[in-house]
């Protein structure tokens, strides 16, 4: 098995035109409240410890004066525990603006930033999502890296986010 | 009863020494975790019920915040109401401050003739108003640390003082989780100190019938680890007593360690 991980990446190596893919699909739920602010969101890709191994798309207020929109960074509370708070935001390729109720997708290839190499194992995807007078949720979604062949993982929200959808793309 | 100890607590601490029974003062922190330098608020009282405010202001002339590069913070707005202390910090730095408020001295009590007289204070108070020659002395010293602590961004390591009981952070103390384990050593002046009794109690004690206390005990390496049960801001007391006086007419030295530590949900 290790050796097929190995041999695996040791072709990707020498054909980054076959570089494996991630697609990312984040649904933000509409939701029927008095008092609407668009969720910050955070998705990431943790390593079976907790570390991190890439961050992929933070979605935050950037635009307030004095940097305020940072003052709730801290409600994406495992994100900001495992990778915020060690950062400098904005980042380029991974912080962007909040985004409307609806589906949004993300493509990340591998070798280029923000996913950039995984050496080959487990790992998690994780998105989190807090909004402002909301509430907080967060899910995971477990894979393999690099993936063998074409697959599709999904986790489904309650509250704060819909459905996450993965797909892995050898 | 209760009244009484209470009564003392409060006196106690007004007189800037610590009773043995009635170690129930806190400092509650509007925010631990913060992820951009902005201002936090914080209350101070001294309660039976941890984190309600019911009985008197805590006295915090001695409180020291430390800022991450360890200069001191000024404390802003400060105001002693009837029930609780307020004050407003400016936190400007990013990484980890300490809120501590430690109280030393000396409690002496003696006969002159028939009359019981009393001392409470510092050691140099202590040589100048007890004297020598008292007849059934009896003298304690004590040291007591309240802490808390707050990180703006990434968190600092927190420095030992090497002075008195207190809580060496192994897990940090702004990086707690509901579910997770979080580890701490005791030390009395620098040295692990072992088989300590640490107590452990929620907030929100007005909201359940029972005080679902976490009792633990310090190992040989003065450490203990705590798997916190749910999401709360937790108070923490710990006590112990020694034979280690400054004042030598003191037989004993009672040593004490109060803190407040947030956990977050996972």
């Amino acid at each position: 098995m290790r050796r097929t991980l190995l041999l695996a990446t040791g072709l990707l190596a020498a054909a980054p035109a076959l570089a494996a893919n991630i697609d990312l699909e984040v649904e933000i739920p509409r939701l029927s409240v008095a008092e609407y602010h668009r969720p910050y969101v955070a998705a990431w890709i943790e390593r079976p410890d907790n570390s991190v191994a890439a961050n992929l798309a933070v979605w935050y207020d950037g635009k307030m004066r004095n940097n305020e929109g940072t003052k709730w960074l801290k409600d994406l509370r495992q994100w900001w525990r495992r990778a915020g708070r060690e950062l400098e935001v904005p980042i380029d390729g991974v912080t962007s603006a909040t985004r409307a109720p609806g589906k949004h997708s993300l493509s990340f290839a591998e070798g280029s930033a923000p996913l950039g190499k995984l050496p080959a194992g487990e790992y998690r995807l994780i998105v989190e999502a807090a909004r402002e007078v909301g509430g907080r949720e967060l899910l995971t979604v477990p894979f393999q890296w690099p993936p063998q062949k074409a697959e599709q993982l999904k986790a489904q929200g309650q509250h704060e986010l819909g459905a996450i959808t993965v797909q892995l793309k050898p | 009863m209760k009244r009484t100890l209470k009564l003392a607590a409060a006196l106690a601490f007004c007189l800037q020494l610590p009773a043995a029974h009635a170690h129930n003062f806190w400092l509650l922190p509007s925010s631990t975790v913060l992820s951009k330098a902005s201002y936090i608020t914080v209350d101070a009282a001294v309660a039976n019920d941890i984190f309600h405010f019911n009985h008197v202001p805590l006295r915090v002339d001695n409180l020291v915040v430390s800022a991450p590069d360890g200069s001191t913070v000024p404390t802003e707005n400060l105001q002693q109401g009837k029930l609780r202390t307020v004050f407003d910090l400016n936190l400007t730095q990013t990484g980890t401050y300490r809120l501590a408020v430690v109280n030393d001295g000396v409690m002496a009590m003696w006969k002159e003739g028939d009359q019981p007289k009393r001392f409470r204070g510092n050691a140099e108070g202590f040589a100048k108003e007890v004297p020598a020659n008292a007849t059934e002395l009896r003298v304690t010293e004590s040291v007591s640390r309240l802490e808390t602590f707050v990180t703006v961004g990434k968190p600092t390591a927190i420095q030992p003082t090497g002075k008195g009981l207190e809580l060496v952070p192994v897990t940090h103390p702004n990086d707690l989780f509901a579910g997770e384990s979080a580890t701490f050593r005791f030390q009395v002046d620098g040295k692990p100190a072992a088989g300590i009794e640490v107590v452990l109690v929620r907030g929100g004690s007005r909201y359940r019938n029972q005080l679902e206390e976490i009792k633990l005990t310090t190992d040989a390496e003065g450490k203990f680890s705590v798997k916190w049960p749910q999401a709360g801001m937790y108070w923490l007391d710990a006590d112990v007593t020694d034979d280690k006086t400054t004042v030598k007419q003191a037989k004993e030295r009672r040593l004490s360690y109060v803190a407040t530590f947030e956990v977050l949900p996972e």
